[in-house]
């Protein structure tokens, strides 16, 4: 029972949907699932926030490894909801002074827009421009020219990391006009365009197929290993 | 060389990366040089596209990224809202990620103030900020404007915005400007917007490099054009600055050519580490076959 | 040589006639369209209506558009102009109409010097109407009922004894194999179940394989950590490892407290990851799922603190950054391909052959699309067999696939 009924509902509501595609009448009927999807999710948050309080404070009672991590992920979450959802130190709107809350919370110098000018914007690119430091390693460990195919994709690797710099343009500006498609700027457009196009619809044809199969068997009710097992 | 580099410790090469990106910012922000670059054309196809845009035409952008990836995005959103400025249409923002408000605010204060004070909210440009639902959202607005928007930004009512008036759904923007630094991003914009409405919506898109292998299949039919990363805003920004820059633009328009110059000794560094990694394969591998 | 007299009254009669002509040209307008009649357009979403007229007698001399007008009334003056079409051109299907309003049409023949005809009206007015089938999608009906069709029918066909084979994924042969190494480190499993949310489909892929290396932990006694960036996906994936814990016979071993939520900002959770991949070390990492930037990131530190590392996702982008830093990875297809070869299930095998009829649909549509643009350019577009190919690969194109 406890399978059945979301098994139940997983095949009811994907075949509407599936059908509902084809009927004029019901292809709104899939926006609404989505927003329908968005309020569990949106109501799910509540349960993560529960969740994230308690394992951390967890931590910190245990005085497990890290639990010093644990104290600053609690601290700020708590401000952040606390200065976001009171908007703290965010003026009322010049339209309505009456009501406290209707100021705009990105007001620039409020709190809530230090907390994101200050930490969440520096801390979020920061660890965006960790990959190069990661593209760098993974770059001297990955790469060995151990067959023609890894050759290949060696030469491939040079020619659009060069291409995509002035470098490209600067090594192959002597070759004559007629020979305009060897230069390395022209080359990385066409491996770009070309090649990896090819290669790229070749992926994404298997993927969507996947998905589609994939999803039929969830639908069916014939993969339910993501509610737990195959076993009611 | 080949025992130290056979157990090169991994901070090594970190710092090499370190190096590599901030001695040249350090070199182009003392001189002020960058590397010169050449249109793609891809990168003109984007340009012409607003260049065909008349004074007034109604322009959608929509802001799908974040502040990670601001360094890599943000000098081609300075560079459009300058472009969309200089053509005098009117420009309607968006965005599908919870901070691209903050992005659109970013764009707004660094053209629009303080180079073209002129221009009035309301009636030149309009922030109709974030809504959640990701490709949800494009799907309904493609149809339907006033579905999910019924304020802008700031929550004045959408009807009492003058630029309003004659918008209904996206079908109605003469473009739709694009700039994505993943989910949901320009893809689903292909997906839903163009696909579906091949004559009505055409959309131009900025990207992050890892993105744009992804989105070539796309163009042209789907999406006229397409700025990869820091180097497609470079190339852009030269079009642009070409055309309107004068003789001494202001560096905030060439951020992205400048930023170029760290990423080709990045490059460099790359390739080098790559050829240094094979030197220690073959010599391995040579110490093998003669074991 | 004198002139003859008469020719050259002849030529000055001819001049004065071929003046007064085009004098009356200046100030005449074209003569107009006519009959003009709309219908419903057939099996549409009620938002379209069919117009055809008769070409102006003027057509190919001096017509330069035809002009089309709607209106809610048939007020001469509450008309709306639709568009142009060219001369020759006697049909036109206008779009983004209301179903709920009735519309009256009019056509009107201009020539160069923007001179409009009398203008030609529908008699009566005219509703589009909503039709129960979307006509246009017909043909992905068809495709659609063919591979859901072909797909039940391999999974029936596999019930009734089949035998169908899988060829090896390295990959998924490696889940043992991982699960077993962290045992013997006395070290635990990392499952990271990719960012997105329930209803990314990658998610669900992700934790059929959770399933099972759950269930391997569970009986070796190894402990697995799920740290998601979703709370409907730690919901899921709790009720996934308790289930396969039980399977395994070893529910008391259960702890949900080792599936968590951490924080649905992409680097947040990423930051995260990486401060517990550094300081707990755990021996095996899985990355199943929907992943972006987050992929070389975790990978990288993954290889660092020397876990056996498995991937699978179908986000194109970052397939090259999992193989180059995990030991395996489950590109694509394979990714969705795991439940079945994990499980083994006769059902989920067959689910595996019917893709692939979908696979040769695909295949055969390219090589038809290509073959028709091939000849039709080898042939010449202009030629009549050559624009037949050409004609042919855009209907495929335009009708057919949209």
């Amino acid at each position: 029972m406890k399978r059945s009924v979301p098994l139940l509902i997983t095949a009811l509501g994907g075949f509407i949907l599936i059908i509902a595609y084809f009927i004029p009448a019901a292809q709104g009927w899939g926006e609404v699932a989505a927003i329908w999807f968005d309020i569990l999710a949106s109501i799910a948050f509540i349960l993560g926030g529960g969740n994230l309080i308690k394992i951390h404070l967890k931590k910190i009672s245990d005085k497990s490894a890290g639990w010093a991590y644990s104290a600053i992920t609690l601290a700020a979450f708590l401000i952040t909801l606390i200065v976001g959802l009171g908007k703290v130190g965010i003026n009322p709107n010049p339209k309505y002074p009456e009501y406290a809350l209707s100021g705009h919370y990105r007001e620039i110098g409020s709190p809530f827009w230090w907390l994101y000018e200050y930490a969440f914007k520096p801390l979020t690119a920061t660890m965006f421009a960790m990959l190069a430091f990661y593209i760098s390693s993974a770059a001297f460990r990955a790469f060995r020219a151990k067959n023609l195919e890894a050759i290949l994709l060696l030469g491939t690797a040079f020619i659009i990391l060069l291409g995509r710099t002035f470098t490209g343009v600067y090594l192959t500006a002597w070759l004559p006009d007629w020979m305009s498609g060897l230069k390395l700027e022209n080359l990385t457009v066409v491996i770009m365009s070309v090649f990896n196009t090819a290669g790229n619809r070749g992926i994404m044809i298997g993927i969507a197929l996947g998905v589609a199969s994939t999803s039929l068997k969830v639908l069916l009710g014939v993969d339910r290993s993501y509610l737990g097992s195959g076993d009611d | 060389m080949y025992e130290f580099l056979k157990d090169l410790d991994k901070r090594w090469i970190f710092l090499l990366m370190f190096l590599s990106v901030t001695i040249p910012i350090y070199i182009i922000a003392k001189t002020g040089k960058s590397f010169p670059e050449v249109p793609s054309v891809l990168s003109e196809a984007v340009f012409q596209a607003v260049e065909d845009l008349d004074e007034g035409d109604p322009v959608l952008l929509s802001f799908d990224f974040d502040p990670a990836s601001e360094g890599e995005l943000g000098p081609m959103a300075t560079a459009f809202v300058r472009h969309c400025a200089e053509k005098k249409v009117k420009m309607y923002f968006m965005a599908l990620w919870p901070v691209g408000p903050q992005m659109i605010d970013d764009a707004i204060a660094k053209v629009i103030h303080s180079d073209f004070p002129t221009l009035v909210y309301g009636e030149d440009y309009v922030n109709l900020g974030f809504k959640p639902g990701n490709e949800g959202v494009i799907k309904v607005i493609v149809t339907d404007m006033r579905e999910l928007y019924t304020t802008d930004d700031i929550g004045d009512n959408i009807d009492e915005i003058p630029m309003m008036k004659d918008i209904e759904s996206v079908q109605d923007f003469d473009l739709l400007i694009n700039i994505s630094a993943g989910y949901a991003g320009t893809k689903e914009w292909v997906q839903y917007g163009s696909t579906p409405y091949p004559d009505k919506i055409k959309i131009v898109a900025g990207c992050t490099g890892v993105q744009a292998p992804l989105l070539y299949p796309y163009i042209p039919n789907q999406l006229s054009g397409l700025l990869g990363a820091i180097k497609g805003a470079a190339e852009y920004e030269k079009l642009v600055i070409d055309k309107y820059g004068g003789d001494d633009p202001d560096p905030k328009y060439l951020e992205a050519k400048r930023r170029m110059g760290p990423q080709l000794v990045a490059h460099l560094l790359i390739i080098l580490l790559i050829i240094l990694a094979n030197y220690i394969y073959f010599v391995e591998r040579r110490k093998e076959v003669s074991v | 040589m004198r002139p003859n007299i008469a020719s050259i009254f002849f030529l000055t009669f001819t001049l004065f006639c071929k003046s007064s002509l085009l004098n009356g040209q200046e100030n005449s307008f074209p003569n107009p369209p006519s009959q003009i009649t709309a219908s419903d357009h057939p099996w549409d979403h009620g938002e379209k209506i069919d117009l055809n007229w008769i070409l102006s007698a003027d057509d190919q001399i001096s017509v330069k558009i035809y002009s089309i007008y709607k209106s809610v009334d048939s007020d001469p003056d509450s008309f709306i102009f639709i568009g142009n079409v060219n001369p020759g051109v006697f049909s036109l299907t206008v779009e983004k109409l209301d179903r709920k309003e009735s519309y009256f049409f009019k056509v009107i023949a201009v020539d160069e010097q923007g001179n409009a005809s009398v203008p030609i009206v529908t008699l009566s007015a005219i509703s589009p109407t909503r039709e129960w089938f979307d006509g246009g999608r017909f043909p992905l009906f068809i495709i659609t009922i063919i591979f859901c069709g072909s797909v039940i029918y391999w999974i029936y066909r596999a019930r009734s004894g089949l035998p169908l084979q899988i060829r090896k994924i390295a990959g998924l042969e490696a889940v043992d194999e991982a699960v077993g190494r962290a045992t013997e480190m006395g070290r635990s499993i990392l499952f990271i179940p990719g960012i997105q949310d329930m209803n990314e489909i990658q998610t669900i892929a992700g934790l059929t394989v959770l399933s099972r290396v759950a269930k391997i932990a569970a009986e070796y006694g190894a402990k697995v950590e799920v740290p998601t960036s979703r709370s409907l996906v730690m919901t899921a994936a709790r009720e996934t490892v308790q289930a396969a814990f039980l399977t395994a016979g070893r529910p008391e071993s259960y702890n949900q407290d080792l599936v968590y939520y951490v924080t649905d900002e992409q680097f947040g959770y990423v930051a995260y990851v990486q401060g517990m991949m550094v300081r707990e070390k755990p021996a095996a990492c899985f990355y199943m799922g929907a992943f972006f930037a987050e992929s070389l990131i975790l990978a990288e530190t993954g290889n660092t603190i020397g876990a056996i590392q498995v991937a699978g996702t179908a986000m194109p982008a970052q397939l090259p950054f999992f193989v180059a830093a995990c030991d395996y990875t489950l590109i694509g297809e394979e990714f969705f391909a795991a439940s079945a070869y994990l499980s083994g299930e006769p059902d989920q095998l067959g689910s595996l052959k019917g893709q692939d009829i979908g696979k040769i649909i695909v295949a055969a549509g390219i090589i038809i699309g290509v073959t028709f643009l091939t000849l039709g350019t080898v042939a010449g577009p202009e030629t009549s067999i050559g624009s037949a190919f050409m004609a042919a690969a855009e209907y495929l194109k335009s009708v057919i696939l949209t």
